[in-house]
């Protein structure tokens, strides 16, 4: 069932919700952008529907929600350790399809991989339920399309923002009572069908293949512009890597904690070893490590979909200006030179 | 509710022997069921956790062979015999000892590279039977860096051994790197055989390419691989290569698909 509900209505409800959900959205921080004078649109916990920020993209995933960039994982006291613990409130996340989409791939790595569930991240997650942005337009670096991440029947709620009001398809049986004797409306949400921008996905046909795209001269033009910062990852809905360490609280050492941080394939001790050894050296090698992750690795291993969803954002936020659905289109343009060339 | 997978265990230490100036082998009481080639986390509270490979499996316990060259190992190294140490495991794959059952067996491993394959030689020195025969090259930088004198030469008495040093001269060893040796591996009387490579990249590379060279065949050869991990459980992403993760496919690889994991 769908409504039109006034912004003071669904207000009200979201009150009604947040007794038992802690409710994520994407908000303003004013002046705090990359560039001077300019604001950062990221997840944080909301009150009411005029915190939420629908007209523009958000710098950061939804992920950091439910799996954050730093995460206590065990705690450490004198002689004992035990389990970090975690609130017990669940998660209602406001979020596009091309960013639920990309949820599902977390889980296959976090929940799925090896046979292994995630411990941590199953704890928060198993609380989450989707609120569907509609996204129609989508932005200029966007290609959701391109990837089949632009529509999604996974959500509780769906909604359409107007002015002061919103209409909401609830899909999710319990909440359907929070809603009796609003307006009926036949509100279904839309999707993107069409991108400004549309990727080429690299037709990677065998392991030769793949071996000749490794050593592609393209990777080694990217040497000198990127600046292995790792903005790309900490953006992506897609990157689940990171890092264990233990820290210590107190001087004497006496507590601690092993937590978790997000990690990037771009810094250049991700792969490094006790011992100083390490692999992918160039920037450019780390770059094709990322990108071939994306497009190809993943779906290779679990032969579902590719990993990257089209939400743009490592390129909107890479301080080199490097773009990532341009390098796919020229990953794809190397890789049918290579297979033209096997076929002659 | 899901087992938490990163959750360590303490395991108390039987006994710790020093290899070299900076390796130490740690004794560790447990009764888990350990495969020849896979590998625990191991950690210290407050310190950290590191993948370590198991060099002996015996009633009860294991062995793990640690290089100080890290925050975590540096640390272990003020350990005694009766502390404990933290570990989760075992994990990864496992050499394939039912292959190597009943046939030939050639071993060539370089540097700390003799760590992950010391258990499958000394199961075989219990076992010879169950071979036809073994070639055992094991390879150190200098006489300093040798590990496990004890056990290479009780090898020697049981099995083919050739012993090197990259550039240093040493009773029982002769000059040289592993490579320079495999020339004398029959593999032209071998009936059926495998051969287990396990070093740092450079070497294994070579020393296949050398295997080959003298009639090796790809299928018959099997590499151990080395990377950084923080789960060991396919999640934390520092050991993937392409569509593999080191901790879950690997350790052990055929040389088959080993040859294709380069980055």
């Amino acid at each position: 069932m769908s409504y039109h509900l006034s912004f003071r209505r669904m207000n009200q409800i979201l009150h009604e919700l947040q007794r038992e959900y802690r409710v994520f959205a994407p908000v303003r921080f004013e002046k705090r952008g990359r560039f001077s004078d300019t604001d950062m649109i990221r997840y944080a916990e909301i009150q009411r529907m005029e915190d939420i920020v629908h007209e523009e993209k958000s710098a950061f995933s939804p992920k950091e929600v439910f799996f954050p960039i730093t995460q206590s994982i065990l705690q450490f006291t004198e002689f004992d350790y035990r389990e970090s613990p975690t609130h017990d409130k669940k998660l209602l996340v406001f979020a596009r399809p091309c960013d639920i989409n990309g949820v599902r791939r977390l889980d296959r790595v976090l929940l799925e991989n090896g046979g292994y569930e995630d411990y941590y991240y199953k704890r928060l997650r198993e609380k989450v339920k989707f609120v569907l942005m509609e996204c129609r337009e989508g932005w200029d670096t966007c290609f959701c399309v391109s990837m089949g991440a632009n529509a999604t029947k996974d959500y509780s709620l769906a909604v359409r923002f107007q002015e002061g009001d919103v209409d909401v398809e609830v899909r999710e049986e319990s909440f359907q009572p929070l809603f009796a004797g609003e307006t009926p409306t036949d509100f279904s949400p839309e999707f993107v069908a069409k991108n400004e921008v549309t990727v080429r996905i690299p037709a990677i046909r065998d392991r030769e293949t793949l071996a000749k795209v490794k050593n592609l001269d393209m990777w080694k033009s990217y040497d000198k512009r990127c600046q292995s910062c790792g903005a790309c990852n900490a953006v992506c809905i897609t990157c689940s890597c990171f890092t264990t360490s233990d820290v210590v609280y107190t001087e004497n050492g006496d507590l601690g904690e092993r937590r978790r941080v997000w990690a990037s394939c771009q810094h250049e001790d991700f792969t490094a070893m006790a011992g100083g050894h390490r692999f992918r050296v160039t920037p450019g090698s780390r770059l094709r490590f990322r990108a071939l992750h994306k497009v190809y690795d993943y779906k290779e291993r679990f032969k579902t979909e590719h990993m990257c969803v089209g939400c743009g954002r490592c390129t909107d936020h890479c301080p080199e200006f490097i773009s990532f659905s341009t390098m796919i289109n020229r990953l794809s343009d190397e890789v049918e030179k290579l297979n033209g060339a096997e076929v002659l | 509710m899901t087992q938490n997978m990163v959750l360590p265990k303490p395991y108390r230490v039987l006994d710790i022997i020093q290899e070299t100036d900076l390796e130490y082998t740690f004794r560790v009481q447990t009764n888990e069921q350990v495969e020849h080639g896979q590998f625990f986390q191991v950690s210290l509270p407050k310190i950290g956790e590191a993948p370590i490979s198991v060099s002996a499996i015996d009633d009860g316990s294991v062995e793990l062979t640690i290089r100080s060259v890290g925050k975590v190992t540096n640390e272990l190294f003020r350990l005694a015999a009766g502390d404990s140490l933290f570990m989760r495991g075992p994990y990864g794959n496992s050499f394939p000892l039912h292959e190597f059952r009943g046939k030939d067996l050639v071993i060539i491993a370089g540097g700390t590279g003799v760590s992950p394959i010391r258990s499958t030689v000394k199961y075989f020195y219990r076992h010879p039977d169950e071979l036809q025969s073994l070639h055992l090259i094991v390879g150190f930088k200098n006489k300093n860096s040798i590990l496990f004198r004890e056990d290479l030469k009780n090898f020697a008495t049981r099995f083919h051994t050739i012993y090197t040093l990259d550039d240093e001269k040493e009773p029982g060893f002769e000059k040289g790197l592993v490579t320079e040796h495999v020339s004398k591996i029959p593999f032209s009387d071998f009936g059926d055989y495998n051969v287990v490579i396990v070093g740092p990249p450079v070497m294994m590379h070579f020393t296949a390419l050398e295997c080959m060279k003298h009639g090796a065949s790809e299928d018959r050869m099997w590499l151990s691989f080395e990377r950084r991990m923080s789960c060991g459980v396919g999640k934390c992403g520092h050991c993937k290569v392409d569509s593999t993760y080191i901790c879950l496919d690997g350790p052990v690889f055929n040389y088959t698909v080993a040859k294709w994991l380069l980055d």
